[in-house]
């Protein structure tokens, strides 16, 4: 019984410190990323080239999931606010929840499945093939040419894939809101322009995006990078990026949404 | 006179979490030659090949490449070292998402400041010798692995390297595409007067290519010689080596208790 509960605690702590460990490599694997960066922007169509795999390829998934979460949306939001007679306020509604929350969070989750999957994939069979050793035989380093093009061209793209993500969702809002259930146009677009705010609201939809980009793409990049040279050792490192970028997500969005309440209070 | 040795490894140890993979190899390899490093899968060939080219720091003793101690650069050295050498991988290690051509003109991109006329000349004319010029609009994924190796291997000596180190050369080749690869080596070398080691465990085509050869065997050198001293070798590993034999130095079987042990026929058992 007592040799149960101390191997317990022997595994408990064991993960535990494999997982600070794990923590401080990927920070470590962060400033290396920093520091080979130069190539990324002395060339800049090799990041250009990833933001067409990771940022223009997601276009499709983020429209329409953009559309539908706004659409749903109207639909739930007039439900409600026809109780308070306050339906003119469903632009507002729509909009605000797009901004500051849904778009930025819900289009990192999407990236991060989407492209954060690929990127860990990627670099990971890059790895298993001897393409990353290749190179570095080459005297090119994979960090600068591999690593932190695709770590920029996913910080780039983040910001403008939630961009796009609310904007639609806004356009799938008044699909439903005004032309479908008849709401006045003025009013859902006016109310929307009076109640957003470009500092408090778009400002830090933007932040949160640009901060949820930089901690997806470290998380696929270190994740590919890292995975044990097997098939076995790549399929879990992508299954990890999905898993991890998804609570690194969740957790950081509380984090910056409380700081940036706390701001605006 | 003495020989002109570029490579020169002395007295090279190194272990993985604690266990020894090499034991003192000593190994020195005279300019524009090809010497073999010949040893059973596992015996630590390929790590010598990884401590040669300075992706693994040897744990103790050094490797010397033209003068330079490998093992004590620092990467922007070793860097401009690598400028000079260059590996062909078991696999090729083609950049998959590039075309044939543009993986022979990657180093030539990467490291000299060469205009597009200049780049093209130089990849279509390796392309040339390894007979894959009319390939080069293909994907690697369109090629057989007999063509991705040559394709790797016009990439390996585009720059024409002072030194081409070749990482299981034949292996899961078929008798003609290895035979070609054989030749290709033996005569790209020569042309380019650079030098090569070639790490393998085909006996008949190493023995019938290179110049010199070292055994290796659980992290130690058992034999050295010329493939007619080879062919002649009374040592008995290189004979169990050459000849192919079940048993011999090399065992058989992985090391482990007795069977009747392991079987509970006799005492000191226990839980496999």
């Amino acid at each position: 019984m007592f040799d149960r509960i101390r191997r317990g605690l022997e595994t408990l702590g064991h993960r535990f410190i494999g997982g600070i460990w794990r923590v401080g490599s990927m920070a470590r694997f962060f400033t290396l990323v920093l520091a080979s960066s130069g190539t990324s922007f002395h060339r800049f169509r090799l990041v250009m080239r990833e933001v067409y795999f990771s940022g223009v390829l997601s276009l499709i998934i983020i429209i329409v999931s953009g559309l539908f979460v706004g659409m749903v949306l109207g639909l739930q939001g007039f439900e409600t606010l026809q109780k308070y007679g306050a339906t003119e306020s469903i632009g507002v509604l729509v909009a605000l929840s797009l901004v500051r929350e849904l778009g930025p969070v819900v289009a990192a989750l999407l990236f991060a499945s989407r492209a954060g999957s690929a990127i860990t994939a990627e670099i990971g069979l890059m790895k298993v093939t001897e393409q990353l050793s290749a190179m570095d035989m080459m005297a090119v380093s994979p960090m600068a040419r591999v690593i932190a093009p695709r770590f920029w061209a996913g910080v780039i793209s983040m910001p403008l894939l939630a961009a796009l993500f609310a904007a639609m969702g806004v356009f799938g809002g008044y699909i439903v809101a005004v032309v479908l259930i008849g709401v006045d146009n003025g009013a859902f677009w006016s109310q929307m322009q009076a109640a957003v705010d470009f500092r408090y609201d778009v400002l830090n939809g933007v932040v949160k995006s640009f901060v949820f980009g930089i901690a997806i793409t470290v998380i696929a990049t270190f994740e590919g990078y890292d995975a044990p040279p097997t098939a076995e050792g790549v399929s879990r490192a992508t299954t990890r990026t999905v898993v991890s970028s998804a609570l690194t997500i969740l957790a950081l969005d509380l984090v910056l949404t409380s700081l940036m309440l706390r701001g605006e209070s | 006179m003495p020989e002109d040795i570029l490579v020169d490894v002395q007295s090279v140890s190194f272990s993985y979490d604690r266990s020894p993979v090499l034991k003192g190899i000593r190994m020195r390899v005279p300019r524009g030659k090809m010497v073999a490093i010949m040893g059973a899968s596992g015996s630590g060939k390929t790590t010598l090949l990884r401590i040669i080219g300075g992706q693994l720091r040897p744990s103790a003793g050094g490797v010397y490449i033209a003068g330079h101690a490998v093992h004590e650069l620092d990467s922007a050295d070793l860097y401009r070292l690598r400028r000079r050498m260059s590996m062909l991988y078991q696999h090729g290690a083609l950049f998959t998402d590039l075309t044939v051509y543009e993986n022979v003109a990657f180093p030539l991109r990467e490291q000299t400041k060469f205009g597009e006329a200049m780049i093209r000349d130089l990849v279509l004319m390796k392309l040339e010798a390894v007979g894959m010029r009319g390939a080069h609009r293909l994907m690697p994924a369109e090629l057989s692995g007999g063509m991705a190796r040559r394709v790797a291997l016009a990439r390996a000596v585009v720059l024409d390297p002072l030194l081409v180190m070749y990482d299981e050369p034949f292996a899961g080749l078929d008798p003609i595409a290895l035979a070609v690869i054989g030749q290709l080596i033996r005569k790209l070398n020569d042309a380019l007067g650079a030098t090569s080691i070639v790490v393998s465990h085909d006996v008949v085509e190493s023995l019938s290519i290179v110049d010199y050869l070292y055994f290796i065997s659980e992290g130690v050198i058992v034999g050295e010689g010329t493939p007619d001293e080879i062919r002649r070798s009374p040592m008995p590993y290189v004979r169990q080596f050459v000849n192919g034999e079940i048993d011999g130095p090399v065992p058989f079987h992985y090391p482990a208790r007795p069977y009747a042990v392991d079987v509970r026929l006799a005492p000191g058992g226990g839980h496999v």
